[in-house]
């Protein structure tokens, strides 16, 4: 029994590690072509041309995490603080239950739906050089894709604060706001930054969706109606067809993107540790 | 299906873990590997020389005629239109492919150019744009970001989206090969800030969505959620492509010497035959209807 265990365990790790030989393999090659320098900051991406620059479509992708994260993290908290602290616990239900659909959604699902409503909207508001498809666009539906796990997340942590400390707090004179801002929050905050730092791997991940509702210009955005790409569109849109050196520089994308993941993490989970380091307490939640 | 799907996977696994063992020599197995499959069995050897595009239907074409019973020896290489009739030219392939018409000084050169299909490209616009034709000139300015309002073509006063296919994509390839959309590096000069949709669904999917959108898709592919633009007042229908009227085309040409064996003539025929132009026509317009 205990081997089988063992087993499964062991496949988890063989098959992360394949996927990343097999993408730092693919990948690799390609900086005989291109030097790393100038495809991380190349600003020019024409496979035809053979010029394979990256940095339009690492700064959307950044600029599209930042902004999701940005409006998922404030109404995502907002909301969860809601059904805790506010709301009776026969409305809660139903807004869990609607939490839950919207986690269940598949991506592609999200992105007909930018394309088909929220795409006209931006063009008739906005305009803009993609008539709708655009960074807004993106930032949109992402932060939408997100706001179930922050919620969730931030939700558990909420709950999970002792009664004592209300009582405790209430008891000193607080008020019910300053005791959900000022006490509440802190003691919760690792879970909530947990929740955070998924929402970031989801928001950087997602494809499909993006692909749908970006417009895909291999551009840098000056403005947030500008049709952009990001790296995980950039290696979705162009794999079908890449063959050779274009295909070697898809795989460097994925190992980009891969080294990005990795390193959010890396920091975020330092940037928590240290937190609760500063506060003793809150790690205890 | 289930069986056939579970030995996909399993290959796909294999695959992988291969590739990813051996990674420092897989990149150069992977092209060779397509060029002497079809080098195995017996036969009369054909080397059939020239166009991507051409290339991957006459593998097809290739397999259903071996599937047919021949055993001739096809060997496929996809280098180029222009390498392909060259190559048949000199001798050096029994069959040239090309996905051009041929230059005067090729067509003088002694030898038999056979057309197996026609593949015809169609612009675009949203149904309520008001332009109906535009000139070729105009397409390619359009495309490379030098006309930017639809009222510098007679339309309204409305800046112009760009919808392109992603790189790579065969007719977009197409596309920038006709209407000289490649500088001499071969980089597409099309603009930018285009619009990028993936697969032509994606095209047609943005053109009905987008006012002021264009884009361009194979001519099989037209319905009526699009306009098409008829390019210096032809418009792309079948019979204009075949014609050679509408611009935004090109013939798929197999070229040969007069002398060539016998065997390779008679896989042309097969070509040009109901089996082969059912291939073909799964992507192309087919010669014969």
């Amino acid at each position: 029994m205990k081997m089988i265990f063992w087993l499964c365990a062991a496949i988890m790790i063989i098959v992360i590690t394949f996927m990343g030989a097999y993408i730092v393999f693919g990948g690799l090659p390609f900086f005989g072509h291109t030097n790393i320098i100038d495809f991380l900051l190349g600003k020019k991406w024409n496979p035809t041309g053979e010029k394979f620059g990256i940095f339009p479509m690492l700064i959307t992708s950044i600029y599209g995490t930042i902004g999701a994260t940005i409006i998922g993290v404030i109404v995502g908290i907002s909301t969860a603080i809601v059904l805790v602290e506010i709301l009776p616990s026969k409305v809660t239900k139903v807004f869990s239950a609607a939490i839950d659909l919207l986690a269940g959604i598949p991506s592609v699902i999200y992105g007909f739906w930018g394309l088909t409503v929220i795409v006209p909207i931006i063009d008739k508001l906005w305009g803009g050089k993609g008539a709708g498809s655009s960074l807004l666009a993106a930032i949109f539906i992402l932060s939408i894709m997100i706001l179930p796990t922050i919620i969730r997340m931030t939700e558990v942590s909420l709950r999970a604060v002792p009664n004592e400390y209300k009582e405790g707090a209430l008891g000193l004179g607080a008020s019910k706001f300053q005791y959900i801002f000022k006490v509440q929050l802190g003691a919760a905050k690792s879970g909530i930054m947990a929740g955070i730092v998924l929402g970031i791997g989801r928001a950087l991940g997602e494809t499909m969706a993006v692909i749908l509702v970006s417009g895909n210009a291999a551009i840098i955005p000056k403005s947030l109606v500008d049709p952009v790409r990001t790296l995980t569109a950039n290696i979705a849109i162009e794999m079908g067809y890449a063959s050779g050196v274009h295909q070697q520089a898809l795989f460097a994308t994925g190992m980009v993107l891969f080294i990005l993941i990795m390193l959010i993490n890396f920091l975020l989970t330092q940037f928590i540790r240290s937190a609760e380091r500063r506060s003793g307490n809150a790690s205890k939640i | 299906m289930k069986k056939r799907l579970f030995s996909c996977i399993a290959a796909l696994a294999l695959g992988t873990m291969v590739f990813a063992g051996c990674a420092g020599t897989s990149k150069e197995t992977a092209p060779t590997e397509t060029k002497t499959e079809e080098a195995t069995t017996g036969g009369v050897k054909i080397s059939i020389v020239g166009s991507t595009t051409v290339t991957e239907p006459m593998e097809k074409l290739a397999a259903k005629y071996k599937e047919l019973g021949n055993t001739d020896n096809l060997e496929i290489q996809g280098v180029g239109s222009s390498a392909g009739i060259k190559a048949a030219i000199d001798g050096t392939a029994d069959i040239g492919m090309s996905s051009r018409e041929l230059k005067d000084e090729e067509k003088g050169a002694g030898i038999v150019e056979t057309v197996i299909a026609y593949d015809g490209i169609a612009v675009v616009v949203h149904p309520s744009n008001g332009v109906a034709d535009l000139t070729k000139a105009q397409v390619k300015d359009i495309y490379e970001g030098k006309i930017t309002n639809w009222k510098e073509v007679g339309g309204e006063d409305k800046d112009i989206v760009v919808v392109v296919r992603e790189a790579g994509s065969g007719t977009r390839g197409a596309f920038e090969e006709i209407l000289k959309l490649i500088d001499e590096d071969k980089a597409s000069t099309i603009v930018e800030t285009a619009v990028v949709a993936e697969g032509t669904g994606a095209v047609m999917a943005s053109v009905a969505s987008k006012e002021a959108s264009i884009g361009f898709v194979s001519e099989g592919y037209l319905d009526e959620t699009v306009k098409p633009i008829s390019i210096d007042g032809v418009k792309p229908e079948v019979e204009n492509i075949k014609a050679g009227t509408y611009t935004i085309s090109r013939p798929l040409v197999l070229v040969t010497k007069p002398d060539v064996k016998a065997e390779a003539k008679a896989f042309i025929d097969f070509i040009i035959g109901d089996e082969g132009q059912k291939i073909m026509a799964e992507k192309y317009i087919p010669v014969k209807n």
